[in-house]
This record gives C-alpha cells, structure tokens and sequence, in this order.
C-alpha cells in the first residue's frame, strides 16, 4: 500500500511530505492510520448487536455517543463560589476547527444567569445623538452576519510560565481557547444608527451577569470588525456562551467578548475597570505592566499526538494540530520533530480564516525512538510564534497572562507523550 | 481606520434623512433619561459616575468583616477570593505581591467594582454609604489613607495610588 518512494522524510525525525496524504486520497489515510489487527476483527461479525434490531427511536436534541462520555469539557470552580471559575474545551478529543456549542470554554466571574430573552435589552447611550435600546425580538430583524471567530481567555495557557512543563491533556492546558460560527447583527450599523459624536473614542460594554462584568473597547475596533451575536453554530447562543446576545471582538482577548450584554457606554476614554488593570495586565520584569493588551498573537499546538495519547507502534501517523492568530490569517505552520533542529511545513485545512481556528495536518514516521515534537505558527502579518526562553527574555514569568509560546511534546520509546521545556 | 470613520460620518451626512440600506433599519428605540440613569453604574478615574453618600474606615471595617472576610480573609490578607491588602514585598519581587496598595492604579475601581460585583452572594446588596465605608477600611488597609478620614465622590478621585504610573498602554498606542 504505502510505497518506500512515498515515505522520504522532509525533515528531521521522520517528518513526511505534506500532501502524502492528500495525493492518495481518503482510502490511503484511512488503512494507514488504522493498525491491521482492528481491521481484522471489525470484519469478523456478520451482523453485529445493534444490527440485529430496531435502533433508538427520534430524539428532540441529539446527544453524543455514550463512547465519548469522555469527552467533556474539565471544570474548576471557586469552592466557595462554584460559579467563579473555568471549564476547558477538551482540546485533545477534537478534529476540525468548530468547537461544539457544549464543550466552548467558560470563564464565569459569578455563574450563568438565566436569562429570559423578552426581558432582556441592548442600551446604547454616552457619546451619542440617539440613545438607543433595542429588545430581542428587534435585533433579530437586522441583517445578519456570520463571523468565523476563535475566542481565547487572555489567561490561556498560563501553566507555561511555570517552572516546570505541567503534565495534563493539551485542553487542560490550553483549551481556554475554541472556535464557533456567530450570528448576529455587525455591531457598526447599530452605533451609526446611534449617530457618534465626534469625541466618541471608546466603548464601554458591559454584561447581565452576577458580575455586571464590564471593559473598554476602542472605538476603531467596534467599527471594524465586532458583531453583536445572537447564534452560536446555527443555534441560539447557550446560556454558558452568552444568551442571549454576546459581544464578539474576533481576535482579541476573551474578557472584551462581553458575554449576556445589555450595555454599550460610549465615552472618550476608557472606564478603567476592574477587568483591565488589576486583571488581565501583564506585570514584567521592571514593575511596569502591560495594558489594554487586546490581540491575541499567534499561537499553535500539536492535539495529536498530545499529552495522554500513547503510540502503539512505531510506524505512519499523522501529526494534527490548531493554530490561530488574533492579527489575521495563519500563513504557516511548521513541525519539528527533532526537537527544533530541522523544520517541515504542514498542510494546511481550507478554509483558511482570520482570527480563526486553522487545522494543520503532517504525516510523521515514528522509528520507535524518543524525540520531541513541535509546531510553530506564522501569521500573515509575519508575526512568528516564539520559543519559551525568548517569550520569557521579554516578558519575564508574572505576567500570567498572553502565554503563547511553542508546545513540545516528548515522545518516549514507549510511545507516551509527555509535555516538555525545549 | 481613523480615516475609515471620519469616511463613514462623510458617507452618513450625505444620507442624512433618506433611508438607505447603508444606514441600517433603524428600529431602535429612543431610550429614556430614566433608563440610562438607572442602568449607567459606570464610574471613571476622574469621578464621573460616583453616587451620592459616604464613609470611613472605621464603618468599613464593619461592612468588610461582615460581607468581605469570608472569602477575602482578616485584614484583606485573601482566602478563597484574591489578597487584597498587606502586601509583603514589591511588584519586583520573586513572585511578585499584587495587592489594591501595590497594583491597582485607580481608587474608583475599588468602588466600582465592588458595587457591581460584591459581595458575590448577594451583588448589588451593599448601601452607597456601605460601599464608601468598605473601600475606605481597603485603602486604609494599604496604607494609603488615614483610618478616619471620608471617602465619598469627591475625595475618592483624589486618592493617590501607588501604581498609577505602572501601566504601559500597549493597545493604544
């Protein structure tokens, strides 16, 4: 099936061509990635269990498999405010670049409100001519858009600045980060129908939540590209995500995406809320803090192999991956499996978005020996995702916010996967 | 993109009184004073927003260890909710002491964001006075104010915090 010609290494550590897959169609991925003995005994049965009688009747709300029982999102709650906390999306479990409505992380400041949508409004006032507010039913008569966006926790990934690599699944670690198609109205026609006054340099946005949870958004951005969603993957946004009507500012940090909102104050300066200078800073080195750090820079990670997942022989795998940036398009990604020494492209899945979720794929080789595996992504703006010592040079370890260095998974002779510095 | 606006406004005066597809459907409603009064709880650095009403620490310290120290700890030193206040060493420190004294650089957010989201059992339950007296007893924690002295909207802008000047604005630039 696999002819030696096809299997040349394109770099260090069995790294393969990545259109090996793709020129050979479905059928070839398919019988490599599967070892022969499944295939054995996935035949062996004419008829198996659920083939011998009728299947589950109709359902009102499809559920997954109870094989994947596994596959949930992790919560870590505050023990005296179980509201308080997050839940990580299980990266690890996932293909593609849409992350499932019910496995989108979450970052509550104090629990999901229940919120009935024929009670809940849209405010928009401060440096206006027409104060305007708008109900659901309202909303849902503007033209529509969809925007293909990632969010990410400004947190995410915050267990690189340790001192030693934290050993969990890669959505423990970095899945305070998904991707989802919104709906909604573009948030310019609703502040142009509320005609700006010429001082109007900043937007306040604010949440129906416990918390009231609210932050500064320049201007420039909310006439660009923010969309005020109303769906989530096709259907109305789940409560966790911001029912009925989230804030989406692709590419930026997760904090600005103001979930339940129900109120846009436009000033000409920022409120200097709690959410953008005791949190959500970055203290360096020097004492001095970074602030309104709103773009997310690239960043990728290798989902499979990944921390948890053991190699069962060596032999043809395909290394798959995410990748995204909060400046634009993925240009590149490149995969290591040398440990950095020599690099190979990855095959990049269309469509290639901005400020999206980007899948990349690489056929790799494994000879059975310990190696460390590596992705890097490049954006369109040149912008190059950087090795940990390099990110620390600039910013020190107390920033806890913005992590986005390269991710190295060592590969043991065994076959095990585990989270490395290098 | 400050180009971009300044084209849309152009775009906009030119449509002025004909409905366009450009201008969207306009179907919002004209909100009232009231509405915005009652919903506007956003308070700035210069002290744009602050209600009426005042307090001490010593009152605060009454509100704080009955709707704060459950979480926040005695003398704001943390527990299950973030220290707040008697930092042992500096922002240059290895780690770091991130307290209200030595990173929060305005006082306003302390009221600000206490008003909106404490106590978090009972959110919105604290009196203006209430709120007032508790970000009085947290300053005074700091030692950046004197224990009796009053905090209301006028003397809270005017509190000097010692990290107003450590932040890089990175955004904006």
């Amino acid at each position: 099936m696999v002819r030696q010609t096809d299997l040349q290494p394109v770099a260090g550590g069995g790294l393969l061509d990545r259109r090996l897959f793709l020129k050979r169609g479905l059928s070839f991925s398919v019988a490599v990635a599967l070892a022969p003995e499944t295939l054995a005994s996935a035949s062996d049965n004419e008829r198996l269990a659920w083939m011998q009688k009728p299947g589950e009747p109709f359902s009102n709300y499809g559920q997954p498999s109870p094989h994947e029982r596994k596959t949930i999102r992790w919560t870590m709650g505050n023990s005296m405010a179980p509201g308080n906390g997050v839940s990580w999306a299980p990266l690890q479990d996932m293909e593609g670049i849409i992350t499932p409505s019910g496995l989108h992380f979450e970052r509550h400041h104090n629990g999901v409100p229940q919120i009935d949508p024929d009670k809940h409004q849209l405010l928009i006032h401060g440096l206006v001519n027409k104060p305007l507010v708008f109900d659901m039913a309202t909303l849902q008569r503007y033209p529509m858009q969809s925007c293909y966006a990632f969010v990410e926790c400004g947190g995410n990934s915050n267990a690189g600045w340790r001192e030693e690599p934290i050993q969990t699944a890669v959505g423990y670690f970095h899945g305070m980060a998904s991707c989802s198609e919104w709906t909604g109205v573009p948030l310019r026609i609703i502040l142009d129908e509320a005609k700006l006054k010429g001082r109007a340099k900043w937007m306040v946005a604010e949440g129906a939540d416990a918390a009231v949870m609210n932050i500064s958004i320049p201007m420039e951005k909310a006439l660009d590209d923010c969309l005020l969603a109303i769906y989530q993957n096709g259907e109305r946004i789940r409560p966790e995500n911001g029912y009925p009507l989230r804030l989406i500012v692709p590419g930026w940090e997760g904090v600005l995406n103001v979930k339940w909102l129900r109120r846009l104050h436009i000033t000409n300066r920022p409120v200097m809320a709690r959410n953008e200078t005791a949190k959500y800073t970055e203290l360096m080195p020097s004492g001095k803090s970074r602030q309104f750090t709103f773009v997310m820079d690239a960043k990728s990670l290798i989902t499979s192999p990944s921390f948890g997942h053991k190699l069962d022989n060596k032999g043809l795998y395909q290394v798959s991956g995410l990748a995204w940036s909060g400046r634009g398009r993925i240009s590149k990604v490149e995969i290591s499996a040398d440990g950095g020494q020599t690099w190979a492209e990855a095959q990049l899945q269309e469509p290639v978005l901005p400020k999206c979720f980007t899948r990349f794929r690489i056929p790799w080789q494994w000879n059975g020996k310990k190696m460390i595996l590596k992705s890097r992504a490049i954006d369109e703006t040149g912008y190059v995702q950087p090795e940990r010592d390099a990110l620390i040079m600039r910013r020190g370890r107390y920033g806890y916010f913005h992590y986005n260095a390269i991710v190295s998974w060592e590969i043991s002779p065994e076959g095990s996967v585990s989270h490395v510095f290098a | 993109m400050f180009s971009r606006s300044l084209m849309l406004c152009f775009c906009f005066c030119l449509c002025h009184g004909v409905q366009t597809e450009k201008s969207g459907p306009n179907l919002g409603r004209a909100a009232s004073e009231d509405l915005i009064k009652n919903w506007n709880i956003d308070v700035f650095p210069d002290g744009e927003g602050l209600p009426a009403g005042n307090g001490n620490a010593v009152t605060g310290k009454r509100v704080y260890e009955a709707h704060c120290l459950s979480c926040h700890g005695v003398d704001g030193e943390g527990s299950s909710a973030d220290e707040l206040a008697g930092a042992r060493h500096s922002l240059t420190d290895n780690p770091p002491d991130k307290t209200i004294g030595t990173y929060w650089p305005y006082a306003t957010t302390v009221f600000d964001f206490t008003r909106r989201a404490m106590p978090l059992n009972a959110p919105g339950s604290l009196s203006h006075d209430q709120l007032y007296a508790v970000t009085a007893y947290l300053l005074y924690l700091n030692g950046i104010i004197k224990e009796t002295d009053i905090i209301n909207a006028e003397t809270l802008p005017k509190v000097e915090m010692p990290n107003r000047e450590g932040f890089i604005q990175i955004g904006t630039e």
